[in-house]
């Protein structure tokens, strides 16, 4: 494959400055003591000490997952600092806020203040470990929506934390949702009361900013009768030349009638081309559709990270109950990913859609692994999976993995899968057309990716193509 | 049209290539004035396709001696977008599909980013729209092929079709158009051969490659060459063409070495 393909992948990454704030940061490893001190920073009540501290002793008796299809060494838990946070001050109103630390959003462009106004979007913004500024609180506190930090809701509103913390994800669930139970130190949560339509889409942007400090951030979102709610998260890490551990869990509950939609662009530090450095992404999100003809629709846009490790998953068990996921995926360089759902069916009429978009290019190694599995109540379930890849250039990887267990005669259930590649022809095509290699490929990859940015929020899907754009800068030619 | 004292547009001067260490081309020599068609025949691995592809730019092919010059210019130090948006345009003979790209948006990318070297305004979705449903006439295409994603799924016929609309919106001044007649029926051929010539003009050129006789019925050559072992051997009027038909092209051959040996 030629240069300019190369070139085109190989762009330097934008967000991959540290902020030199000072943190306090407990010492490395992981014992009891150190998930007894997280909790008390955090003054969190006995019951939740006592949720994480179960989740621990499971974790010790769990092995780390190996089927996925991602090569990496060994990760020494004993290694990592659990508690990373900006030195504990204050904070009133966005004035008060470190300026380094506004400086770092304003480079990462994230929207606030003012900014946040215009855009009409509430910002929770989680730095490290601890929730910095939220915007917006009192507006949606108007309506009865409760959006802060998990830290906050903890303290303010313990009963709803308690009632689904783990209802959807129990700490015992896998490998990383049980560390994740154990060291979580902060994420964002939010309720949206019956019946109330959420007025702006709610945004939360995670940076990972200590060297060597994992981020195990933990988001509740719950949407009780007919209520709705549009959440926007976006993630960047900067750079350094050791891996970071990024294991989150997210939680959604919809009953009856409520609509929940979790759009992500994930742009964490990929590492460098010679697969130095980069997050571990291996996160555990999934969403519990609990009432009838309840909604929740993940749309990811995953570009960064060293690996990816991601299944936002339905369990759809509400009786005409609708999943849907919607995925871009793209690995560059030596980046791996091993990514896609589930839709578990449990309810009668239960639908599920799945759109899956797999870009390779560099020596990187892209896979699509979905589960589809219709349970024996679950009558007229009805399933529809489209699975494409596309190589850039002849040295990455594509394989797709559907699952597909239906133990109910009447559902149905369609998967389709198609291969592309961006060749040397296509791009000559353009060329001889005027159009040059960078143009032709964006051109190709938004085309191959409309169906999923369709469904993005409109500002979240003119970031998603500039990053996508960038991201494959240098690797085509 | 012949006209003696027209600009030269190309001007190809011994051009060699190699392809694998496989000489495909060994000097090839070709003028080429505003006003005039030529017609390229000569029987399959020739060396003809290699010769627009490595005039257009293609990466694979790379010319290893000689010369081209494009209105006056070094042809071959140029990017390939570069060559297209100085007003060379290559007809492929298989067009690539381009999934997910509707065929609108890729003709107005095309043509904004040939306007914008030129210095011209590029025109928006609308005003493009105009324009392009205008140019489908020239090809006898239905709008519809505008929504369509770029020649995919396509028949041979719509998919040379869609080059020769191309064609039509980028007004290119040297046309190389490779076995544009390949695999169409007469209707389609006509069609076609009607698409190109109303696009022939006294200030462009127009390089046909073909294997058959029988595109040259409807597009008339002012000079045919005959390629043959990456050379041309032999250059005459229309009628070569028909005495190419009738007695194929060993002939050509035997007396290209018989003059060759007298030399």
């Amino acid at each position: 494959m030629s240069a300019v393909l190369n070139d085109l992948v190989n762009r330097p990454y934008e967000a991959g400055f540290v902020t030199a704030i000072e943190s306090e940061t407990a010492p490395r490893g992981l014992s009891e003591d150190i998930i007894r001190l997280i909790s008390a920073k955090k003054k969190e009540p006995g019951w939740l000490l006592e949720f994480r501290l179960s989740a621990y002793r499971h974790w010790l008796t769990m092995q780390e997952p190996k089927w996925a299809n991602v090569h990496y060494p060994q990760i020494d838990f004993q290694d990592i600092i659990y508690y990373a946070a900006p030195k504990p001050k204050k904070l009133k109103t966005m004035e008060e806020v470190d300026p380094e630390l506004l400086r770092t959003f304003d480079k990462l462009g994230v929207p606030m203040n003012e900014r946040a106004a215009l855009a009409g979007v509430a910002v929770d913004v989680i730095f490290d470990s601890v929730s910095v500024a939220t915007t917006y609180k009192k507006k949606l506190a108007e309506v009865g929506i409760v959006f802060c930090s998990m830290s906050e809701a903890v303290a303010n509103h313990p009963e709803l934390v308690r009632a689904y913390l783990g209802s959807v994800v129990p700490s015992s669930d896998n490998y990383y949702a049980a560390l994740n139970s154990a060291v979580f130190t902060d994420g964002s949560f939010c309720y949206i009361p019956k019946g109330v339509k959420c007025p702006m889409d709610l945004s939360t942007y995670f940076r990972i900013n200590t060297q060597d400090s994992g981020q195990f951030e933990r988001t509740l979102i719950v949407a009780e009768e007919g209520a709705s709610v549009s959440y926007l998260e976006g993630c960047t890490a900067p750079k350094f030349d050791t891996n970071q551990l990024h294991a989150a869990v997210v939680e959604l509950v919809a009953l009856d009638d409520a609509d929940i939609k979790y759009s992500t662009v994930q742009n964490w530090y990929a590492g460098d081309e010679q697969g130095r450095g980069g997050i571990f992404n291996f996160v555990t999100k999934r969403g519990l559709c609990k009432g009838a003809n309840a909604k929740i629709s993940w749309t990811q846009v995953e570009t960064g990270s060293a690996i990816t490790w991601k299944y936002p998953s339905c369990v759809l068990l509400g009786e005409g109950s609708i999943g849907e996921f919607y995925s871009v995926a793209l690995t560059n360089n030596l980046q791996q990913a091993d990514t896609g759902t589930k839709m578990i069916h449990l309810g009668r009429n239960t639908r599920s859609r799945i759109v899956s978009k797999g870009i390779s290019a560099g020596r990187s190694n892209n896979s699509y692994r979905g589960l589809v599995k219709v349970a024996p109540k679950a009558d007229d379930a009805r399933n529809y999976s489209q699975c494409d890849s596309m190589l850039i250039g002849s040295n990455c990887g594509a394989n797709t993995f559907p699952y597909i267990q239906v133990r109910n005669p009447t559902a149905k259930v369609e998967h389709e899968a198609t291969t592309s590649k961006i060749g040397e022809d296509q791009l000559f095509y353009f060329a001889s057309r005027g159009v040059g290699a960078e143009e032709a490929v964006s051109m190709i990859i938004n085309g191959f990716c409309k169906d999923v940015f369709q469904q993005l929020p409109m500002e979240f899907a003119v970031e998603a193509t500039k990053l996508l754009g960038l991201k494959l800068e240098g690797s085509v030619g | 049209m012949i006209r003696p004292n027209a600009a030269v547009l190309l001007e190809v001067r011994d051009l060699d290539a190699a392809i694998g260490g496989r000489a495909i081309l060994k000097g090839v020599n070709l003028t080429v004035r505003a006003g005039e068609v030529h017609a390229i025949m000569g029987p399959n691995g020739s060396g003809k396709s290699t010769l627009v592809k490595i005039l257009a730019g293609h990466p694979a092919y790379a010319a290893s001696g000689g010369s081209v010059r494009y209105r006056g210019e070094d042809l071959l130090v140029m990017a390939p977008e570069a060559r297209a948006q100085a007003g060379l345009f290559l007809g492929f003979q298989y067009p690539v599909e381009i999934p997910g790209v509707s065929n609108a948006q890729f003709l107005r990318l095309a043509f904004n980013s040939v306007r914008s070297a030129r210095g011209e305004d590029e025109l928006d979705p609308l005003e493009f729209d105009d324009l392009v449903r205008e140019k489908l006439q020239v090809v006898a295409m239905d709008p519809s092929f505008l929504e369509r994603n770029v020649n995919e799924g396509f028949s041979g016929g719509e998919k040379k079709r869609n080059e020769i609309l191309q064609m039509a919106l980028l007004e290119p001044i040297v046309a190389l158009l490779d076995e544009t007649d390949s695999g169409l029926d007469i209707d389609a051929l006509r069609v076609v051969a009607n698409g190109v010539n109303a696009l022939s003009a006294p200030d462009k050129a127009i390089v046909l490659v073909t294997h058959y006789q029988r595109l040259l019925d409807y597009i008339v050559p002012d000079y045919v060459h005959v390629m043959e072992g990456g050379q041309i051997i032999k250059t005459g009027g229309r009628e070569l063409a028909l005495e190419l038909e009738a007695r194929g092209y060993d002939w050509v051959r035997v007396e290209y070495e018989h003059a060759r040996a007298v030399a």
